[in-house]
C-alpha cells in the first residue's frame, strides 16, 4: 500500500510540477461561492464543501484539490479570493485560482492559509482519484482505481460503476471489476455472492485483495466462503512466491551484470594477454570518479551527463592503462609474479592519489531522472530501473567487445598475439603497439564498468578494491581467454550469491561462494569452459 | 659435532650468514635490553621501552617475511594470504590473554569476555574451551594454522595449481577468512577483535620486564626458526624444493613426488607465520580482523623483495627496513605513506630483482659488463 500511494504522491507531483509552469486554468464562475465558503469552514465543515465542489465543478476542481493536498492554498484576508501559493526555484508564485491568472507577489500578512488535517487529505486523495477517472491517460485511471481500493465508499462505488460503461481499456476495467468484485464481497449478504465474487478476485496479487481475503477467511460466517476464501489465498500465495523467486533472479543477474561489468576487462588482459593486473579495480574506480567530475563539471545537465561520462571514462582509464602497459607491465614480460606485484604497487598509489585529490570520503553520484524509479509489473513484482539499464548496458558492452574481437583487425592481432606471439612478431604484427591497445581497451572497458557502478554504490577510493577478488574469481572460474565462460561465470556467480543470502546472510554468501569456487579450480584448474587445442599452451 | 661444523661451515657460504646472523641478532637484542633494564632513564644510553616493544614487534614482522621468503624465495610459491596464518597464530594468542583477563573485564564477568557479555551470550562457545590453559593455546597457535595450510596446500598443490592462479587463490583465503572475522556470530570480538590484554601466564604486560621478556623470546624464537629454515633448507629436502622452484616438471620427471615437498614447506612457513602472529600479539596487544586484510599480506611480499628473495637474512633485513620506514613516515607525513610503499613495489620490481641483499652482485656485475664492453672496444679499434 505504500508503494501504491507513493506512486499517487509521484503522479501528483508530476502534475503539480506540470501546473506550476503553464498557467492555469480558470474555474467555472459559478463555483466562485463555493470557493468563499471553503474559506470561511472549519476543519470539520470543509467535507461537505469539497463534495459540492466536486459534483459541481468536476474535473476543472482537481488543481485546487491538488494544491490543497500539498498545502499549498491559501486566501487573501481582505478579499477572501482563494489563491495558490507555489515555490518554484527559490521564487513564490501566486495564482488566483478562481481566473487562473498570475497576480502581484503579495506579503505573507495578508494571507491566510486553508488549513487541512490528515481526514481531510485521505479525503482529497480519494476525491483526485476519483476525478482523475475521466482522465485521458489509460495508466493514470488505472492508478486512481488502484489507489481508490483500500477505500471503498458508496460515493467511490457509484464514479467507478459509471466509469466501468464507458471504460475502454481491458487492463483499467480489469481493476474496476476488482474494486466492485472486493466491494460484493464485503457487504452481500448472501455466502453465494460472497463466493462469486472471491472467484472473481482469484489470482489477483493486489494486497487489499488479500487482506480482504485473509479477513474473510477467518471471520465469515459461512463455511463454505472460508473455504473459498482460504483456496483462492493458497493460490495467490504461490503466486507472490513465484513472483518473490523472479525478485530475486532479477537482483541475482543484476549482481551477475555487476560482475561481468568489472570482469570482462580483466578477461581481456588477464585472459587474452595473460598479464595479471591488481590495478584493475583501480581503473574501475578512476572511471567511477571521472563520472563524478564530468557531474561537476555539468551541474545544470545531469540527464545527459553519462552519455559524456561513458566516453570519458572510457578514455581516461584506458590511457592509464596504456601508460601502464608502456612504462610497467612492458618491462615485466614472462615474469607473472612481479606483474602481479608491480601493478598492485601501481593500484596503491592510484588509491592514494585518489584520497589526496578527492579527499578520503565518498562522493556521491546523481543519478538522472530517465534511471530512478521502477518498473512495475504487478502489485508484488516492480524491477528498479537502474538495475535493469545496467543489465541491458553490461549485455551491451559484452557482445560489442566480442564483436571487436572477433571482427575488427585489431581483434585479429590480438588474438594472434596471444596464441603465439613469436610467430605473430614475425608476420609482422607490432607487438608491442597491440599489447598496449590491448591493455588499453580492457582498461577503458573497467572505466565503463565505474560508470556503471557509480550509479548503484557510492564512489570511493576502496571502491575498485571490493570488485578485484571478485573478478579474478569470475575470470578463473569462466575459464581464462573465453569471454563466453566469463559471461556464464558471472551470471552464475551472482544468482547463486542472491539465492544463497537469504537463508545464510550476506558475508556468509560470498565466503561460501569463494569456497566454492577454491574447491571448483581443484577439480577443474582451467575453469568451466577450457580453452582447447593450440590456445591452451 | 658433525652438525655443528656443517652449520659453522654453512656460516661462511655466502648467501646464508648463519652465524654472523645469531650474532648481530643476539649481541643487539641483549644490548637493548640491558640497556633499558640497568641504565636509569637519563642515561643517554637508555632505551625507552616504547623502543623495545617495536624491536619486538620488527622482530616479529621479520620472523613473517621469513616465512613467506621460505616459500617464495626457495620454491617458487607466492603466498599472497600469509596474514591469514600469521593472523590465526594471533587469534589464539588473544583467546589466551582473553581468558586471562577473567573478572577484570568492564563487565566483571569471570567467564565470558566483554563482548560476549555485550552480545548476551550465556555462555563460551566449544571453540573456545581450553584457551585459559597455556599449553593448549600454544597447542591451537599451531595446530589452527598448520592444519589450515596443509588442507589448502593439499587441495592446490595436488591438482597442480600453480603460479598466478595460487596467488589468487591464497588472496581470496585471506579476504574470505577477513569477512568472516567481521561478523559478530563466529565469536572472535567481530570488528573490534581481542584486546585490553592484562597478563600473560600471570605477568602484567604493561611491565618493563614483560616487555623485555618478550622482546627477548621473539629474538630467540626468530634466532631458532632461521637456523631450522636454514638447515631444512641446506639438507637433502632443501635441494629437491629449490629443484622444483626452477623447473618443477623435471624434477617430477625425476621421480620426486613434488606436491609433497610443497605442502610440507607451505605447512613449515605456516607455522613459522603463526608464531610470529602469537609473538606479535601480547606485544601490539590487540588482534582484529584487518590483520587478514590482503594488504597486509602483499606487504610482506614486498619486505621479501626488498630485502632479496632466496636468502634468509634479505628477508629478515627487509621486513626491518621497510618497518622502520613506515613508522617514521607514517609520524611525519601519513598521506605519503602508500604513494612510497607503491613506489617501492613498482621500483623494486622493475631495478631490484634480487633485493638490496643482491644489489651489490647486480653492481659487480655491471661493472663487470662494462669492463668487458672496454676490453672489446679496445680489441676493436
Amino acid at each position: 500500500m505504500k508503494r501504491l500511494l507513493a506512486i499517487c504522491c509521484y503522479c501528483f507531483g508530476l502534475l503539480l510540477s506540470l501546473s506550476a509552469t503553464a498557467a492555469e486554468k480558470p474555474l467555472p464562475p459559478a463555483l466562485a461561492p463555493h470557493l468563499e465558503a471553503l474559506t470561511e469552514a472549519s476543519l470539520s465543515q470543509t467535507i461537505p464543501v469539497l463534495e459540492t465542489l466536486e459534483a459541481e465543478g468536476g474535473e476543472a476542481v482537481q488543481p485546487l484539490f491538488l494544491h490543497l493536498l500539498e498545502g499549498d492554498l491559501y486566501f487573501i484576508k481582505s478579499s477572501r479570493q482563494v489563491i495558490a501559493v507555489t515555490e518554484s526555484a527559490g521564487k513564490d508564485t501566486f495564482i488566483d485560482m478562481l481566473s487562473g491568472v498570475e497576480i502581484e507577489p503579495l506579503s505573507s500578512r495578508d494571507i491566510k492559509k486553508i488549513r487541512v488535517n490528515n481526514r481531510l487529505r485521505g479525503h482529497l486523495r480519494d476525491a483526485i482519484a476519483r476525478l482523475q477517472l475521466g482522465s485521458a491517460s489509460a495508466s493514470v485511471r488505472e492508478s486512481a482505481v488502484r489507489a481508490l481500493l483500500s477505500d471503498l465508499d458508496a460515493n467511490t462505488l457509484s464514479v467507478i460503476r459509471e466509469a466501468r460503461l464507458n471504460e475502454s481499456a481491458a487492463n483499467v476495467r480489469e481493476v474496476m471489476d476488482m474494486a466492485l468484485a472486493l466491494n460484493r464481497l464485503n457487504t452481500a449478504a448472501e455466502a453465494s455472492d460472497r463466493i462469486e465474487a472471491i472467484g472473481q478476485l482469484e489470482g489477483s496479487l493486489e494486497g487489499d485483495v488479500r487482506n480482504a481475503l485473509n479477513r474473510i477467511a477467518d471471520n465469515d460466517p459461512s463455511p463454505q466462503v472460508q473455504q473459498a476464501a482460504q483456496k483462492a489465498l493458497v493460490g495467490i500465495e504461490q503466486k507472490v512466491e513465484f513472483y518473490a523467486f523472479i525478485d530475486q533472479l532479477f537482483f541475482g543477474l543484476s549482481l551477475g551484470s555487476v560482475l561481468l561489468l568489472a570482469a570482462i576487462g580483466l578477461a581481456i588482459t588477464f585472459g587474452v594477454m595473460g598479464v595479471i593486473n591488481m590495478a584493475h579495480g583501480e581503473m574501475i574506480m578512476l572511471g567511477a570518479y571521472t563520472t563524478y567530475v564530468v557531474q561537476l563539471l555539468m551541474p545544470n545537465h545531469i540527464e545527459y551527463s553519462l552519455w559524456v561520462a561513458i566516453p570519458a571514462a572510457f578514455v581516461v582509464s584506458g590511457m592509464a592503462g596504456v601508460l601502464l602497459e608502456r612504462l610497467v607491465i612492458r618491462h615485466l614480460h614472462g615474469r607473472p609474479l612481479e606483474t602481479l606485484l608491480a601493478t598492485f604497487g601501481v593500484s596503491l598509489i592510484l588509491q592514494q592519489l585518489v584520497r589526496t585529490v578527492f579527499s578520503p570520503l565518498n562522493r556521491q553520484v546523481a543519478s538522472p531522472e530517465w534511471m530512478s524509479g521502477s518498473w512495475e509489473i504487478n502489485p508484488v513484482l516492480s524491477l528498479t530501473l537502474n538495475r535493469l539499464y545496467i543489465l541491458a548496458f553490461a549485455l551491451l558492452v559484452f557482445f560489442a567487445l566480442m564483436m571487436l574481437l572477433k571482427k575488427s583487425s585489431l581483434g585479429l592481432n590480438v588474438r594472434a598475439v596471444s596464441q603465439n606471439r613469436s610467430m605473430a612478431k614475425s608476420m609482422g604484427i607490432p607487438t608491442g603497439r597491440v599489447d598496449a591497445l590491448t591493455f588499453g581497451l580492457g582498461s577503458g572497458i573497467a572505466g565503463i564498468a565505474g560508470v556503471a557502478l557509480s550509479q548503484l554504490t557510492n564512489v570511493g577510493p576502496n571502491l575498485g578494491q571490493s570488485y578485484i577478488i571478485d573478478s579474478f574469481m569470475v575470470v578463473v572460474f569462466g575459464g581464462v581467454g573465453n569471454l563466453w565462460g566469463t559471461l556464464v561465470a558471472a551470471f552464475s556467480l551472482g544468482i547463486a550469491n542472491k539465492f544463497l543470502e537469504p537463508v545464510t546472510g550476506a558475508v556468509l554468501a560470498s565466503i561460501l561462494v569463494l569456497v566454492f569456487i577454491i574447491l571448483f579450480i581443484q577439480k577443474r584448474p582451467k575453469g568451466l569452459f577450457p580453452q582447447k587445442g593450440r590456445a591452451a599452451e | 659435532m658433525n652438525w655443528l661444523t656443517q652449520l659453522f661451515a654453512a656460516g661462511r657460504t655466502p648467501g646464508n650468514r648463519v652465524l654472523p646472523f645469531v650474532i648481530v641478532l643476539l649481541g643487539v637484542t641483549t644490548l637493548a635490553s640491558m640497556a633499558n633494564l640497568m641504565l636509569p632513564e637519563s642515561s643517554p644510553l637508555h632505551v625507552s621501552t616504547y623502543t623495545i616493544t617495536l624491536l619486538g614487534k620488527y622482530l616479529s614482522y621479520a620472523m613473517l617475511a621469513l616465512a613467506v621468503d621460505v616459500i617464495w624465495g626457495y620454491c617458487g610459491i607466492l603466498s599472497l594470504g600469509h596474514g591469514a596464518f600469521f593472523a590465526l597464530g594471533g587469534y589464539a594468542m588473544g583467546m589466551y590473554l582473553m581468558r586471562q583477563i577473567g573478572d577484570r573485564g568492564v563487565y566483571g564477568n569471570p567467564d565470558l569476555p566483554d563482548f560476549m557479555v555485550f552480545l548476551n551470550w550465556d555462555s563460551l562457545p566449544w571453540y573456545w574451551m581450553g584457551m585459559d590453559q597455556f599449553w593448549f593455546a600454544m597447542l591451537m597457535v599451531l595446530a589452527v594454522p598448520g592444519l589450515l595450510a596443509f588442507v589448502f596446500g593439499w587441495l592446490a598443490f595436488r591438482s597442480r595449481v600453480t603460479g598466478v592462479y595460487l596467488s589468487i587463490m591464497t588472496q581470496a583465503l585471506t579476504y574470505a577468512l577477513m569477512l568472516a572475522f567481521f561478523r559478530n556470530e563466529m565469536g572472535f570480538g567481530g570488528n573490534n577483535g581481542l584486546t585490553d590484554f592484562k597478563e600473560i601466564l600471570g605477568f602484567d604486560l604493561q611491565s618493563d620486564t614483560t616487555r623485555v621478556a618478550l622482546f627477548v623470546t621473539t629474538a630467540l624464537v626468530l634466532c631458532a626458526v632461521y637456523v631450522i629454515s636454514h638447515l631444512i633448507l641446506k639438507s637433502r629436502m632443501g635441494k629437491v624444493i629449490v629443484a622444483i622452484r626452477d623447473g618443477e616438471a623435471r624434477a617430477r620427471f625425476l621421480g620426486y613426488r613434488t606436491d609433497r615437498y610443497k605442502i610440507w614447506l607451505f605447512v613449515f612457513s605456516a607455522l613459522i607465520a603463526a608464531m610470529a602472529g602469537a609473538l606479535y600479539v601480547p606485544q601490539v596487544g590487540i588482534i582484529n580482523p584487518g590483520e587478514f586484510s590482503p594488504l597486509n599480506s602483499i606487504e610482506v611480499v614486498v619486505w621479501v623483495a626488498v630485502g632479496g628473495r632466496g636468502t634468509l637474512y634479505g628477508a629478515v633485513i627487509g621486513a626491518l627496513l621497510v618497518n622502520y620506514a613506515k613508522t617514521r613516515f607514517t609520524a611525519i607525513m601519513p598521506e605519503g605513506w602508500l604513494f612510497a610503499l607503491g613506489a617501492l613495489f613498482v621500483l623494486v620490481t622493475l631495478y631490484l630483482p634480487k633485493g638490496l641483499v643482491g644489489l651489490r652482485g647486480q653492481l659487480a656485475a655491471r661493472s663487470n659488463n662494462k669492463a668487458g664492453k672496454a676490453v672489446k672496444q679496445e680489441v676493436h679499434s
